[in-house]
């Protein structure tokens, strides 16, 4: 473990000095693929319309005119057939990524994500890996209604064998890609459409963020709260208002919930006596409920009050945008959950 | 094939001893069709089949020990037990599985030979060099994974042989009564653009000249195929197969076309073997596979610190797992790339 750390393309993308780059989150998904493939030939990337389209949404703006169609690989709408025959890939020994215009398609290949990839090695005693990352938008993208707004990580998450990376901002994008990209084993990489036109620094040096390495996105004293993907943008904001109110709260970004990086949770409740997470799956058997479980039995004694969760609304997700966002974990649902668990409400 | 014959017949008996467990489907009747297929192509050839796969595995050179022991649950396994009777994985005789889903195992075959060509051509620079072997029986011809799988495959001139073990039976479903144009397969293949081909699976003779021409043309040309091999499954679906669905005048009338004892009354008629050496091969294989039966017997259990092993991959911190109900399991997991000296952070 202390070797992985040792290894000096670690680091978090504040440590790098240089100019102050601001790119879009797509953009920084883009560079850390292209980085990648010019390291290293077995990558390819295939999906629907990823090549002649340009991505659905962007993404891979460009990469067909550097890499060719031989690595940038359009599909037809097989979500089934592309995803097992980049499973097969993986397990020769490619490195393929797999993009799912929307996650919510990938149901139709849960059998293959599922039962093939993060199985191979187990079943096959370890003699077959599965170097593969899927990767695509995840959770509502905005009025897409309730068939298209799923928030895989609550079903996924239950399942062992994968990696499941979900950024909150560019530069964790670029640094969490690069890194499942050379991962040895199948990692699921959650984007959101509603962060990929998202600006932030985004350093020019290479530098790869390892998993299970949350970052604390602002301290505070009175309240944790826990996070993962877009929510975390919500946490912060709500994190302004509140210390208006007199609460101060500690942002934790998790960036991966499988590995979940508990001590740094554990760490800071242990200083605050209270937590609240924030997850944007439905809250019934999600990342958030064991998180929250996990909070009670390792801070049992540290907390004033049980672990308040802010999910998304048990329903499907509605159309109207009215409705989509008093559906989500939005920032009113996060401060009234921080105002009860401490008891200001 | 009297190997896969002897091996299924002893794995029938083990499993009746209660030293096998789970679902258990023999390959008795099929012989011809690994072996021909196998013989047909290759060592480099990636193979990959579903799960009625001892034959397959024992044809592409897992010795009996391992394929036995694996079915035993023992470390002397081919997959140290893990992955049991429909999950037969031999890395170094590129056998990719043993997939126990039905049909799931095909967008995988064409993954396969994605990547062989694809190493071939796009990282190497040459030309496709290799052809893989996806096995599938007539039941997985109505899964939707395998018109996807066809479709990707003609699509991008995979060059992957789809051998439709044609035995007739879906489980207890005989083949018209759950797949239309069950008379002329083909057709499936057809209308992917895929080379195509009925061939006798209980002649073996004919299962290796016909897969060789086939696979030598594939390689070749980069193209994928689809084979209706016609045979038969003398026993059941799996142990607990009455079969009532057949008749014995319809067994029996198979078991007298036997492959194995066609091929063998070609090698006397041509002198190739004699009454003695074919007794001497017989009496090896019982002699080999007993063996088997007692390196399984005799073969250790795995350890229980065996059961979190194989989930991931180094060089990410080797999972160590635990049985307990966290998310990540143990301490040693959950932070796994924290370091250990006291140092927290990143470099």
């Amino acid at each position: 473990m202390t070797a992985v750390l040792s290894n000096p393309v670690f680091r978090e993308p504040s440590s790098l000095a240089g100019p102050v780059r601001e790119i879009e989150f797509r953009d920084a998904i883009r560079e850390a693929m292209s980085e990648e493939m010019r390291r290293d030939k077995r990558v390819f990337l295939l999906g629907e319309e990823v090549a002649q389209y340009d991505g659905a949404y962007k993404v891979s703006k460009g990469m067909l005119a550097e890499f060719g169609p031989r690595r940038i690989i359009d599909t037809p709408i097989s979500e089934s057939g592309f995803a097992g025959m980049a499973i097969g890939a993986a397990a020769m020994g490619l490195r393929p990524i797999v993009e799912f215009m929307s996650w919510s398609f990938s149901l139709v290949a849960a059998d293959p994500i599922l039962n093939n990839a993060p199985k191979m090695l187990y079943m096959s005693g370890g003699q077959l890996g599965c170097p593969i990352v899927f990767r695509g938008n995840d959770g509502a993208g905005g009025q897409l209604g309730s068939t298209h707004s799923w928030c895989v990580e609550g079903l996924y998450s239950n399942v062992p064998g994968v990696k499941i990376v979900i950024p909150s901002c560019p530069a964790d994008a670029k640094g969490l890609m690069k890194t499942a990209i050379r991962d040895d084993d199948p990692v699921f990489f959650l984007e959101s459409e509603r962060m990929l036109g998202n600006k932030g620094h985004v350093p020019e040096g290479e530098y790869l963020i390892p998993f299970g390495h949350a970052a604390v996105r602002r301290a505070g004293t009175h309240c944790t709260l826990a996070s993962w993907g877009r929510p975390v943008n919500f946490c912060l904001e709500a994190a302004e208002i509140l210390a208006k109110e007199g609460i101060d709260c500690e942002v934790i970004d998790l960036r991966t919930i499988r590995p979940l990086d508990l001590p740094t949770v554990v760490k800071s409740v242990k200083k605050t006596n209270c937590a609240v997470v924030v997850d944007q799956s439905w809250s019934f058997s999600s990342p958030g409920g064991e998180l929250a479980a996990l909070i009670h039995k390792h801070c049992f004694d540290d907390l004033d009050n049980f672990v308040h969760r802010v999910h998304s609304d048990d329903v499907p997700t509605p159309y109207s945008a009215k409705l989509e966002q008093e559906y989500l974990p939005n920032v009113r649902k996060i401060c009234e959950a921080v105002r009860s668990a401490t008891y200001r409400a | 094939m009297h190997l896969i014959r002897e091996f299924e017949v002893r794995c029938t008996q083990s499993y009746q001893d209660k030293k096998i467990g789970g679902f258990c489907h023999v390959y008795i009747g099929q012989e011809a069709v690994a072996v021909g297929c196998t013989q047909a192509v290759r060592p480099e050839d990636p193979i990959i089949t579903a799960y009625r796969d001892h034959g397959h595995a024992l044809a592409r050179g897992m010795t009996a020990r391992a394929c036995m022991a694996e079915m035993y649950g023992k470390v002397g396994g081919c997959a140290k037990g893990k992955g049991g009777s429909m999950h037969m994985f031999d890395r170094p005789n590129n056998l990719y599985g043993g997939h126990g889903i039905v049909g799931a195992q095909t967008p995988l075959g064409a993954g396969l030979a994605f990547a062989t060509k694809y190493e071939d051509e796009v990282i190497n620079g040459g030309k496709n060099t290799r052809v893989t072997l996806c096995f599938l029986g007539d039941g997985a011809v109505n899964q939707g994974a395998f018109y996807e799988a066809m479709n990707l495959a003609g699509l991008f001139d995979i060059p992957v042989i789809f051998i439709v073990e044609n035995n007739g039976y879906s489980m207890g479903t005989a083949i018209d009564r759950g797949t239309t144009m069950s008379h002329d397969l083909c057709i499936k293949g057809r209308a992917h653009g895929l080379k195509e081909a009925v061939i006798d699976g209980m002649d073996l003779l004919a299962v290796y000249h016909d897969m060789h021409e086939l696979a030598e043309w594939c390689r070749a040309n980069s193209r994928p195929a689809f084979v209706d091999m016609k045979c038969y499954r003398y026993k059941g679906h799996s142990m607990s197969d009455p079969r009532k669905y057949r008749t014995r005048e319809e067994e029996e009338r198979y078991e007298a076309n036997d492959a194995i004892a066609k091929f063998e009354k070609a090698l006397l008629d041509h002198g190739v073997v004699t009454e003695e050496s074919v007794k001497e091969m017989l009496k090896g294989v019982r002699e080999e596979v007993r063996d088997s039966i007692q390196f399984s017997n005799e073969s250790p259990e795995p350890p229980l610190s065996d059961l979190y092993t194989d989930v991931f991959v180094e060089p990410w911190g080797r999972y160590t797992g635990s049985s307990l109900p966290e998310f990540m399991g143990g301490a040693d997991n959950v932070c796994g790339f924290r370091a250990t000296d006291g140092k927290e952070g990143l470099v």
